[in-house]
């Protein structure tokens, strides 16, 4: 909570800080914690439904601990045209990662995104906030294991 | 005497690895004790060829691409330094028929200069526009650019004078200028580059917009999918204030002018104009209802000009050659040029900066060389998720405002995502409703309902009951078309029914 109270007391005279507070808690702790809403509401003078109602209308902030490595595959047309279904579905067939979700071994966490503006060298994945185009199963393959490998060092 | 070496750092170039071979050519000039300087520039926009190198010679700068970091000791055996030949080796770069054959306004200098460099910038052409509008009256910077014809190129199409002529008559104590740099749609990395590639050209066009209409600040709302153009914009910024013509005192003039940029949070509504200012107020991203209209009652409720990137960009070149300049390119109510963005699976895929009047045919087959998988081409989305899918019979519409949407069809922002015959087109239909579930901001019950409605209509009509269910989506397409409040669900239906229209057999399987 001290990382929440310090992002707030820096951002809080931001205009429009709600966002920007949400997204530094989310750089430090990979993820907003349910108690972090009361202080933000505080510190901002709004109230806690109105902070919650930012919290969850937008895709990127989580309310849970993720993975280790977080994965945001494309899901968009131009993706879809160079075979991203079948990625999607290969993580979930092979390596038992279902989108929306995170692996039972806490490795990774599987997020829908659509568009990364890679579209002509798709298909395309945010790997922690890095862009990786021309996937294919191989290369899917090899992400999920070196993903899995991190366990050791984390 | 040192060799000059082009990397770019675009991210589309990035993702297939172009940090590894920047690291690459390092380490083997460095081994063989070779002077060499590394560019990082941004992507020339011929991305199949990603990542392309680039080498400059006596005779212009010579391409080589794609290149794998295992391909460097070869280019150095090849003697590429001195451009020399290889198998990857394409010619001079300027010279190649894809990007020859365009006209390169707002895209000039993206892949030739190093993006963060006010020098190249300056030598380039940059900052002409800004010093003449710091000695034009803020009314006459608005004609030139309602002379130059140029219409909003996020995907309204709007002209953009008009707009910032409404601004500059509101009279307030504080007016905005918000850039919306959340291009959401698939197919569509116009923007995305401009800002990896040539970050001062939207700075320029942003202060030039602020002197029109006299705001002071200027926010960019940069949609967080793009981390890359963040570090790249936030660096330029830093550096136009350092150098003094962002900030306080723009260019000595004593006028102020300063850019933030924000976050968005992954949210594809938050590109609409309304849900994009209530985002940069810290709120869920709700469409507004208009009136009032931002130009009035905006940002915090103060006159807004709200501008996509590519418009806002478009500017410098616009004040720096006239309106009448710009608008001596394009057919109809067109002007000016658009970059066309290919996609998907397409051979050639990349951005193709071209006057509006050309057809889908031309940019298919002869910038794009048709499909990367080798197969026919069944159908092209044009304009994001929100636009049709069109067929083979239509290849030879005009892409032009008016002419494609009598056509059927909608340009947008100007992406191209191309299929080849393996798509399932009601999947696609499906997928269109599915993202309006996903997507919709919840305001107006047309969208928010209607898309999950949608979603199950589609899934029926792959049983008996097809010719009911067909009636009833098309029903359901009419409500959402007429009666949502804003054009994500309002143009949801336009991916659909086409669909529906033009592969009526993709709905007949079971």
């Amino acid at each position: 909570m001290a990382v929440v109270e310090a992002v707030v007391q820096r951002l809080r005279a931001v205009p429009g800080a709600c966002l920007p507070i949400l997204h530094a808690i989310q750089d430090e702790l990979g993820f907003v914690p349910h108690d972090a809403v009361e202080r933000i509401a505080d510190g901002l003078n709004l109230s806690r439904a109105e902070v919650h109602g930012v919290l969850t209308f937008y895709h990127d902030f989580r309310t849970a601990p993720p993975g280790r490595t977080i994965v945001k595959l494309c899901r968009a047309e131009a993706c879809q045209a160079r075979g991203c279904t079948a990625l999607e579905r290969r993580l979930h067939d092979h390596h038992g990662i279902a989108m929306g979700a995170t692996s039972a071994d806490a490795a990774i966490t599987l997020e829908p995104v659509y568009c990364l503006g890679n579209c002509a060298l798709g298909p395309s994945a945010l790997v922690d906030g890095k862009l990786v185009g021309r996937l294919d199963a191989a290369r899917v393959d090899a992400l999920v294991q070196a993903a899995r490998g991190k366990r050791g060092k984390a | 005497m040192s060799s000059i070496v082009y990397v770019p750092s675009d991210s589309a170039a990035l993702s297939v690895g172009a940090d590894d071979v920047a690291a690459a050519i390092a380490r083997h000039a460095a081994a063989q004790e070779l002077d060499v300087r590394i560019v990082r520039n941004g992507s020339r926009g011929m991305l199949w060829l990603e990542p392309l190198v680039e080498v400059a010679t006596p005779a212009g700068r010579i391409a080589y691409g794609p290149v794998a970091a295992a391909d460097v000791p070869g280019l150095f055996a090849a003697g590429f330094l001195q451009g020399g030949a290889h198998a990857l080796r394409h010619g001079v770069t300027g010279a190649i028929p894809f990007l020859q054959r365009q006209t390169r306004l707002v895209f000039a200098r993206v892949g030739v200069t190093d993006p963060l460099s006010l020098e190249d910038y300056k030598a380039n052409g940059g900052l002409v526009a800004l010093q003449k509008a710091l000695a034009t009256a803020p009314a006459a910077i608005v004609e030139e650019v309602v002379t130059s014809g140029l219409r909003g190129r996020g995907g309204a199409g709007f002209p953009a004078g008009i707009k910032w002529r409404t601004v500059l008559g509101a009279t307030a104590d504080q007016k905005y200028i918000a850039c919306n740099a959340d291009e959401g749609d698939s197919g569509t990395f116009s923007d995305r580059m401009v800002m990896e590639g040539d970050p001062f050209v939207l700075l320029e066009g942003m202060a030039i917009a602020g002197l029109a209409v006299g705001a002071t600040e200027g926010y960019v709302y940069l949609r967080s999918e793009y981390p890359d153009a963040k570090r790249t914009l936030l660096a330029a910024i830093e550096r136009a204030c350092a150098a003094g013509w962002l900030g306080q005192n723009v260019l000595g003039s004593g006028k102020r002018f300063f850019v933030h940029v924000r976050l968005g949070a992954g949210a594809y509504i938050c590109g609409e104009e309304t849900a994009m200012l209530e985002s940069l107020e810290g709120k869920r991203g709700i469409v507004r209802a208009k009136p009032p209209l931002p130009a009035l009652q905006g940002l915090w409720g103060k006159p807004t000009v709200v501008n996509n990137v590519m418009t806002l960009a478009s500017v410098p070149w616009i004040v720096a050659h006239g309106g009448a300049a710009y608008a001596a390119h394009g057919v109809g109510r067109s002007k000016g040029t658009l970059p066309f963005q290919l996609a998907g699976n397409v051979k050639h895929g990349g951005l193709v900066e071209v006057p509006f009047g050309i057809t889908l045919r031309e940019l298919l087959y002869d910038y794009g060389g048709g499909t990367a998988s080798g197969r026919p081409i069944k159908a092209v989305q044009v304009g994001g998720p929100l636009g049709a899918y069109l067929p083979a019979s239509k290849f030879d519409l005009v892409l032009d405002y008016e002419a494609f949407a009598q056509g059927g069809g909608m340009i947008g922002h100007g992406g191209l995502v191309v299929f080849d015959d393996t798509v399932d087109m009601r999947a696609m239909a499906r997928y269109a409703m599915e993202f309006c579930v996903v997507e919709s901001c919840g305001k107006c019950t047309p969208c928010r309902i209607g898309s999950t409605r949608g979603v199950e209509v589609i899934d029926r009509m792959a049983g008996p009951q097809r010719p009911v269910q067909e009636k009833l989506l098309r029903e359901l397409c009419d409500t959402m078309a007429n009666a949502s409040l804003c054009a994500m669900g309002g143009l949801t239906p336009m991916p659909v029914l086409s669909a529906l229209d033009h592969f009526p057999e993709d709905f007949r399987r079971s």
